[in-house]
C-alpha cells in the first residue's frame, strides 16, 4: 500500500473560528498542535503520579511530524496560507516547537506555566484551545493521532469540542476543497469518509504521509523565526482549571512491570516446532 | 449506588461485540443498582441473540439511543448519552477501548465535566471512589488511578476480565431514548461507511490467541493463517506487513494500530521494535520466532525460538495438528 498524501485545496475566504471580524477575511492560518513527549526509545518514568518530562529525553511526538507534514503541504499545494505551530508543555517543549519552525511552520506558540504541570488532558485541551483563541483563531487546527506518551487520543476531540468546530479524526487521507475538509479514516471494524466545513479540526495518522527532513535551508531560517512564549495569565485562563488543581483523575499507584520470569530461548536445531508445540500444552495455552 | 451504562458496540447485524460481555461483567461489581445497556440506534436493533445474552450477563435496562442526526457520530451519540446520564441519574458509563470512543469520551468530559481512564485492565471501587488500573509505557509499567470527579469514562481493553454470567438471568427492559442533536454535533457528516467483512477469524482486538507475522514473512503469511485456525486465533502484523500490502491495515498491532492483550501472541518474523510492542507487550504469554538471536522481541519473550519461520511454523502447526489428535 503507497502512503498517499490527497492534498486538494481551494481555499475559500470565509471566517475563522474565533477571531476574525467581519469584512476583514484574514489570510488562512493551520495552527498544528504538537506535543513534547519522552522519547519512546528511553526509559521512561512516572515519579509522584507524573510522567517525568525533564529527564532530557524529551523529543517532538512523532506522530505529531505528520500532523505538520499534512499541513504544510495543505498550505504548499494551495499556494497561499500560513502555519503556526503550538505547544503546551515545561520549558523544554519549544524544542517541539522549534522542529516545526524546521520543518517549515511559520511561527510557533509555547504556553508554558508552572500551574500547567500534572494537566490532564481535558486540561491541556482547554490551554490549547484557548492558545488557539488568542492568536486570532484557525481555518484548520491539525493534530497527531495520539500522543505516544499517554496514548490517551482525547486532546484533539476535546479541543474540537471546546472551539466549537466539527472534528475529524484519525484521517488517513486528507482533503480540502473550497470549505469542504473531507478524510478518509480506518477504525477497527469500518472505513469511514467524513465531511465537514471549515473551520475545523482533523487529527492525522502515521498513514496519512510521510514526514519530512528539515533540511539545512530550514534549520538556518527557522532560527529567524518567531517564537511566542505564552502564561496562563496571558490566556486568560484561571489556574485553578488546570495542572494538578484541575486533575479529574489521580494516579495513587505507578510501578514498572517485573520482568517476565521462567523465559527459554532455544535455537532451532530441527525440532523447534515439536518443542514450541510442548510448551504451549503444558502450559495450557492451546 | 447509582445505575452504571455500558455502551453495547455491535455489528450492523445488532450482534454484540465481543469485549462489552467483559464490560457488562465488570459493571455488575461496580454497583448494586442496575446495569444499563445504551445502544446506539445506528441503523441496527439488538438481535434476540443479544437481548438474551445481555440479560443472562445481567442487563436490567437496553436504551436505544435514537435522534433525527446520524447517532454514528461521536459528538451526536455523546449528546445522546449526557441525556440518559440524567434520565436515569447513572454516574459512570463504561465502554470498549476503541480510537471512536475515544472520541466520545473526549465530548463526554468537555459537557459533562467527567474524569476518563482509556485503555483500563480492572475497575473497582474503594470507599466509593472509582480505581482504574491500566499499562502505560508500552507496558512496562502499570498504575492505578483514581476518578475524582462524579461523573466517570472508563474505556476498557478487550481481554482484561473472564466474562461469567449474572447469579440470575434476566429479561432486560429495551426502550427509547429519543433525542435531538445540537447543531454544532451535527457537522460532520459520515459520507461513507465500509463495514469490513466478517473473516471468519476471531477479531483481532479481543482474540485470545493472536499470530503475527512481520517482515521476515517476505510477504507470504500462509503458514501463519493456517496456524492461527489451528488455534483458533487471530492474524495479526507489523506496520511494515500492512504497509507493504501483505495484509489489511487493520490487522497492524501497535501504538498506531490495534492495541491487543491476549493469551497467548506469537510473532514469527518480527523484530519487536517500539512501536510494535507498544500494541502487544501486555501479552499474556509471548512466544517469538526469528533469526536474529538479537532481535528485541527476545528480551519480552517467554519462549523464543531462534530459528526460519519457513520451517518452525509448519512444523509447529503439524505437531499442534498431531497433538489434537
Ligand atoms: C510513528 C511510528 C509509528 C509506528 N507504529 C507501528 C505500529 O503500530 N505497529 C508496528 O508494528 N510498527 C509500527 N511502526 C514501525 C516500527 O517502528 C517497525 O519498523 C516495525 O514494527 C518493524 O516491523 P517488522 O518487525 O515486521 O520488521 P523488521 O524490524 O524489519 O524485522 C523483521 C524481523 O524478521 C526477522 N526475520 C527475517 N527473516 C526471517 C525468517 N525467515 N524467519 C524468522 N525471522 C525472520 C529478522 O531477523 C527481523 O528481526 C511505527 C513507526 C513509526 C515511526
Ligand atoms: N501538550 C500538548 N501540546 C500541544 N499539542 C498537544 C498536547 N497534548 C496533545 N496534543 C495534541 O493532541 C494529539 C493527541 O494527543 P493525546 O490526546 O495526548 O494522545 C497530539 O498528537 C498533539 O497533536
Amino acid at each position: 500500500m503507497t502512503r498517499s498524501i490527497v492534498v486538494r485545496v481551494r481555499w475559500a475566504n470565509r471566517p475563522r473560528c474565533t477571531g476574525a471580524s467581519e469584512g476583514n477575511v484574514p489570510d488562512v492560518k493551520i495552527v498544528v498542535c504538537v506535543k513534547h513527549v519522552p522519547d519512546i526509545q528511553s526509559d521512561r518514568q512516572i515519579a509522584d503520579g507524573r510522567t517525568v518530562r525533564d529527564g532530557g529525553d524529551g523529543t517532538l511526538n512523532e506522530l505529531d511530524e505528520n500532523a505538520l507534514e499534512s499541513a504544510l503541504s495543505l498550505v504548499e499545494a494551495a499556494g497561499e496560507g500560513e502555519v503556526v505551530v503550538l505547544t503546551v508543555g515545561p520549558d523544554d517543549a519549544v524544542d517541539a516547537v522549534r522542529k516545526g519552525l524546521q520543518m517549515g511552520a511559520d511561527e510557533a506558540v509555547h504556553v508554558v506555566d508552572e500551574a500547567i504541570a500534572g494537566s490532564d488532558a481535558i486540561a491541556t485541551a482547554r490551554v490549547l484551545a484557548a492558545a488557539i483563541t488568542h492568536v486570532g483563531g484557525a481555518d484548520l487546527v491539525v493534530t497527531g493521532m495520539a500522543g505516544l506518551d499517554g496514548l490517551t487520543s482525547l486532546v484533539p476531540a476535546a479541543v474540537a469540542a471546546l472551539l466549537d468546530v466539527p472534528a475529524l479524526p484519525l484521517a488517513a487521507q486528507l482533503e480540502v476543497t473550497g470549505s469542504t475538509v473531507r478524510v478518509t479514516r480506518h477504525l477497527d471494524h469500518a472505513s469511514e469518509v467524513l465531511e465537514a466545513q471549515l473551520p475545523a479540526l482533523v487529527s492525522v495518522t502515521d498513514q496519512a504521509n510521510e514526514p519530512r527532513y528539515p533540511n539545512f535551508k530550514g534549520i538556518m531560517a527557522a532560527r529567524k523565526k518567531p517564537v511566542t512564549t505564552l502564561t496562563l495569565a496571558d490566556l486568560g485562563l484561571d489556574a485553578t482549571l488546570v495542572g494538578a488543581a484541575g486533575a479529574r483523575t489521580e494516579v495513587l499507584e505507578a510501578a514498572p512491570r517485573p520482568a517476565r520470569e521462567d523465559r527459554v530461548l532455544v535455537t532451532d536445531t530441527g525440532d523447534a516446532g515439536v518443542r514450541l508445540a510442548a510448551y504451549l500444552v503444558e502450559n495450557q495455552l492451546v | 449506588m447509582s445505575d452504571i451504562l455500558v455502551l453495547l458496540d455491535h455489528t450492523s447485524t445488532g450482534a454484540l461485540r465481543t469485549p462489552v460481555r467483559e464490560l457488562v461483567t465488570l459493571a455488575r461489581d461496580l454497583t448494586d443498582g442496575g446495569v444499563h445497556g445504551v445502544w446506539a440506534a445506528d441503523g441496527a436493533e439488538p438481535s434476540a441473540d443479544a437481548l438474551t445474552e445481555l440479560g443472562e450477563l445481567g442487563v436490567t435496562h437496553v436504551h436505544r439511543l435514537t435522534s433525527d442526526a446520524d447517532v454514528r457520530v461521536p459528538a451526536v451519540l455523546a449528546e445522546g448519552v449526557v441525556g440518559l446520564l440524567d434520565a436515569t441519574g447513572a454516574r459512570t458509563l463504561l465502554a470498549v477501548s476503541s480510537f471512536e470512543n475515544k472520541e466520545l469520551a473526549a465530548y463526554l468530559a468537555v459537557a459533562t465535566g467527567a474524569g476518563v481512564v482509556t485503555d483500563a485492565d480492572a475497575l473497582e471501587r474503594v470507599d466509593g471512589t472509582l480505581v482504574v488500573g491500566k499499562t502505560v509505557f508500552a507496558g512496562t509499567w502499570t498504575t492505578r488511578t483514581a476518578v475524582r470527579t462524579p461523573v466517570a469514562v472508563v474505556l476498557v481493553k478487550a481481554n482484561s476480565v473472564v466474562v461469567s454470567p449474572a447469579p440470575a438471568a434476566v429479561a432486560p427492559q429495551v426502550g427509547e431514548h429519543a433525542f435531538t442533536a445540537s447543531a454544532g454535533a451535527s457537522r460532520v457528516r459520515v459520507v461513507e461507511r465500509t463495514e469490513r467483512p466478517a473473516t471468519g477469524r476471531p477479531d483481532l482486538g479481543s482474540a485470545h490467541i493472536v499470530v503475527t507475522g512481520g517482515r521476515g514473512t517476505e510477504g507470504d503469511f500462509t503458514a501463519l493463517e493456517e496456524l492461527a485456525d489451528v488455534l483458533g486465533g487471530a492474524v495479526g502484523a507489523t506496520r511494515v506487513a500492512t504497509d507493504e500490502g501483505w495484509i489489511g491495515h487493520d490487522a497492524q498491532i501497535g501504538q498506531t494500530g490495534v492495541t491487543i492483550s491476549p493469551r497467548l501472541y506469537i510473532g514469527a518474523g518480527v523484530s519487536g521494535a517500539v512501536h510494535h510492542r507498544g500494541g502487544m507487550q501486555a501479552s499474556g504469554t509471548i512466544v517469538a520466532i526469528n533469526t536474529d538471536p538479537d532481535a528485541p522481541i527476545f528480551e519480552i519473550a517467554d519462549f523464543g525460538v531462534v530459528g526460519d519461520l519457513t520451517t518452525v511454523v509448519p512444523q509447529l502447526t503439524a505437531e499442534l495438528r498431531r497433538l489434537k489428535g
